[in-house]
């Protein structure tokens, strides 16, 4: 229903009342919902902190500068993702479709960061079910984990559909709007990153249980 | 088109017809989406209300047995769970459907085909959740489902799976149904028409629908760690591996809470609609209704802790939720001033909606003003989980948005059929559902402030509570008798078609403009916009100087809003679509996609359910309806002959 009606390219002037794209404007609000989503199980985690009565606690096992890595692919990612819509929007089509074959790529780092954690977690005694620690860390870390998937599933999407010349200037939005889903999960990392990794680093046992702590 | 664009095959031809099932399942009309909601969600209120006359009866007397305590878990948890998403929030969604798009002046919705996912989900999702009846094993852990009542140790059945999961695909329906909304007010307006012009009902259903989307993804994360708690053996809600079965009331409060705006706003919408039309005067301060109803919607997500003084959360909490609440009072009492300087020096005519919007504002306020009583913490402390809270919440969601639906269905009644509704069996209706209203709950508030706990399947003789609790009972089978008459009128106003026209009660807004029943395309031409209430003003020109001080130089202006300049340059219009080249309207497509996303989400639901081959052939058919709908054009190119 919705007609683009594209003047130039880099300023589509869209005929909606606000003069916004319908598409682009739906998923600006999906993302609003997922941030109430993502900021639900974050503040839950924030709750629990330092609450684990058994070990494995975040001061033993998490491991900063491997994350800070895997945290570096993502970022990357999102750069590869700008360049992407760039090429894209200039109509060059082979260089448009490597850069979406960058983001799926670095996107696909960043899992195999995360599957290797979570099973090395598993081999140090870590488990959802060990204490509310691993509860709330890998149901958090997960569902990420689970957007970044089917980010890159559409990105892989958008690859191939770029390499048979069915993204073009003229619907570079579907990509805008991938990009935009894209950018978010990213942004979302970095605020776990930060409540998860770099401030409970140190992390042990709670308040009077410290000779709990096994090493 | 010569651009290359993606294709995927088709396993069944797209749907074309226009009668039978399939025109239904391969619709993506919003009347029809909003038919299917209305209908369905009018056989749940059916189910839902035979479980309220279980209650009932199984409370009609003290030390009753006629029920039991395990069935009447399981009926008070699916009367509340059916009643709140199952018939208010899909019959509020039926309105939103049918009415938006027409008081915009627009010809559907912004994402038509995502409009009708949100009906096939929500569909399955109530099906799910109802089938769990058929195993014997209903959900019994309440609406709010509190852990560690609904964990997996005091409640090992599938029952409270049955609910989580349903829950969650109902989410996604309504979520979807959420930012569908969002994008149609803010973006499908006719020319003209600017934020500060829109319909009340309207403006209602954006507050509505922000928060529908804000407030469900929590519902989605408690039931997911809910969910894997009862499976995995997590710890959200177990206090023995270190978490607190308290985080499941904040975490479900924090969705409840906004939900019951959710729950009201729509309500209040029509009842604004249906107040001005029948005193025959504007709306009494346009913009203190709209600012009242945004500002509900936002100090709504700062009261949820209301439900929990009694948790024991400290002084500090409990004075900063008391002082919130009584706070969100206030917003609510400008609109209750405001319906009644709308009455106030009108020619009013007492017609059926305009009964039912009446009766409205008479019991919103005292269940309103019941729940301010609870807003302090040692008040509340003595009617926690007493009958004072039933008949508290009772008054406002059935004195409240039931009485507001009734009088939406009676107004638009014509709008959406051609006919009326008859109008001696609409008052028989309404005096009916008063009478057994008030009967089944005003008692309720006495016997509450007497001790009778909530929740209980039954109580001792010689309480003092018999008469009470009888004349509720008695009350309740009144207002089936008329819920009974109400049906008993759409049928005779089907056979005894009574002609409304297209303007039957001298109506303001732009979808009275329209025929009645609407064409498909909505508005032969999209509406300019130049007032609030534009089409009184169309009929009515010589009142507009009434209302409209100084505004003879602006009626001149361009109206703001919608990019006009940009018309003027034959650039192809967007909700209108009368220019596209062809001389003909645009409608979209029928697709028969959503419905086989919706089974797709369902299967996934199922398979959570049953086991995983299950949840794989969810996953498949979800693929396969995702792949087919993304590479669908929303309009086939048109034969050549056409």
């Amino acid at each position: 229903m919705t007609q683009a009606v594209a003047i130039d390219h880099h300023e589509p002037i869209e005929n909606t009342s606000t003069g916004l794209n319908s598409r682009k404007l739906m998923m600006w609000a999906f993302l609003g919902s997922d941030v109430m989503f993502f900021g639900a199980f974050i503040a839950t985690y924030l709750v629990y902190r330092g609450k684990s009565l058994v070990g494995p606690y975040p001061s033993e096992i998490l491991d900063i500068p491997l994350t800070t890595l895997s945290t570096f692919v993502l970022l990357m990612s999102s750069l590869a993702m700008v360049l992407a819509l760039h090429y894209v929007k200039d109509g060059e089509r082979n260089k448009g479709t490597l850069w979406i074959l960058a983001v799926v790529v670095l996107g696909a780092i960043f899992m195999g960061f995360q599957f290797y954690e979570f099973r090395e977690f598993g081999h140090l005694g870590l488990t959802p079910r060990t204490n509310i620690f691993g509860t709330t860390f890998f149901i958090l870390t997960g569902i990420h984990g689970a957007h970044v998937t089917i980010g890159i599933i559409w990105m892989g999407f958008m690859a191939y559909s770029s390499h048979k010349g069915a993204l073009r200037p003229d619907n570079a939005l579907d990509l805008e709007i991938a990009g935009l889903y894209w950018h978010f999960v990213d942004i979302v990392w970095i605020v776990i990153f930060t409540v998860i990794y770099l401030i409970s680093a140190n992390d042990g046992p709670p308040p009077g249980m410290e000779s709990m702590i096994t090493h | 088109m010569t651009t290359k664009a993606l294709t995927f095959p088709r396993i069944f031809p797209r749907p074309k017809a226009t009668t039978g099932i399939w025109s239904w399942i391969g619709t993506v009309d919003h009347k029809r989406i909003g038919t299917l909601y209305g209908i369905t969600s009018f056989i749940w209120f059916i189910v839902g209300g035979i479980e309220a006359i279980a209650i009932r009866a199984q409370l009609a007397t003290p030390e009753n047995d006629l029920i039991g305590p395990e069935m009447y878990n399981q009926l008070f948890t699916m009367h509340g769970t059916t009643m709140v998403f199952l018939v208010i929030m899909p019959l509020s969604a039926a309105f939103f459907n049918w009415l938006i798009p027409l008081q915009i002046g627009a010809r559907d919705v912004a994402f038509p085909r995502l409009n009708a996912l949100s009906f096939w989900i929500f569909l399955f999702g109530s099906l799910i959740i109802n089938f769990s009846w058929l195993t014997g094993d209903a959900p019994n852990g309440g609406w709010f489902g509190y852990a560690p009542n609904s964990g997996i140790t005091f409640n090992p059945g599938l029952g409270m799976t049955y609910w989580i999961v349903g829950l969650n695909v109902l989410g996604v329906a309504s979520i979807a149904a959420g930012l569908n909304f969002i994008v149609t007010i803010l973006n499908m307006r006719a020319p003209g028409m600017d934020m500060f012009k829109l319909p009340i009902f309207t403006w209602m259903t954006l507050v509505t629908s922000v928060l529908i989307v804000l407030a469900l993804p929590i519902l989605a994360v408690a039931g997911i760690q809910l969910q894997t708690d009862r499976i995995y053996g997590t710890h959200f809600f177990n206090s023995l591996g270190g978490g607190d079965p308290v985080m499941w009331q904040h975490i479900f409060w924090l969705f409840g809470h906004p939900e019951v705006y959710i729950l009201i706003l729509p309500a209040m919408g029509i009842v604004s609609e249906v107040l001005p039309t029948f005193a025959r005067k504007p709306l009494f301060g346009y913009g203190f209704v709209v600012f009242a109803g945004i500002v509900i919607g936002f100090m709504g997500w700062f009261v949820w802790s209301h439900h929990m003084f009694t948790v024991g959360l400290g002084p500090a909490a409990n004075t900063a939720f008391s002082v919130s609440t009584m706070l969100i009072a206030v917003p609510t009492g400008v609109k209750i001033f405001n319906w009644l300087g709308t009455l106030w020096g009108g020619s009013i005519r007492f017609n059926t909606p305009m009964l039912f919007s009446v009766s409205f504002i008479a019991m919103f306020t005292i269940g309103g003003l019941s729940g301010v009583i609870h807003a302090s913490p040692p008040t509340d402390a003595q009617q926690q989980d007493t009958y004072f809270v039933v008949a508290h919440f009772h008054y406002v969601l059935v004195g409240g948005a039931l009485l507001g639906i009734f009088s939406g269905i009676y107004f638009w009644w014509p709008k959406m059929t051609g006919y009326f509704l008859n109008e001696k069996l609409g008052i028989a209706n309404w005096l009916l559902m008063m009478i057994g209203f008030n009967l089944q709950f005003a008692p309720m508030h006495w016997l509450g402030m007497d001790g009778m706990p909530r929740r209980i399947y039954t109580y001792a003789e010689n309480m003092g509570w018999e008469t009470s609790n009888a004349a509720a009972s008695a009350g309740g089978i009144i207002l089936g008798i008329g819920v009974l008459i109400f049906m008993i009128n759409v049928w005779y106003s089907m056979r005894n078609k009574v002609e409304a026209g297209d303007d039957p009660w001298d109506g303001r807004t732009l979808e009275w403009s329209t025929s009645s029943p609407p064409p498909p395309h909505d508005f032969d031409e999209i509406p300019q916009v130049k007032y609030r209430d534009d089409f009184w003003f169309r009929k009515y020109p010589e009142t507009i100087s009434e209302y409209y001080h100084d505004h003879n130089e602006h009626d001149q202006a361009v109206p703001s809003g919608a990019q006009n300049d940009l018309e003027e340059e034959n650039l192809p219009v967007v909700s209108g679509g009368s220019d596209d080249g062809h001389g003909g309207i645009h409608l979209p497509d029928m697709s028969y996609y959503p419905f086989i996303l919706g089974v797709g989400v369902a299967g996934i639901g199922a398979g959570f359910l049953s086991n995983n081959a299950v949840l794989f052939v969810g996953v498949g058919i979800l693929v396969w309806g995702m792949l087919g709908w993304s590479m669908e054009p929303v309009n086939d190119p048109e034969p050549e002959h056409d």
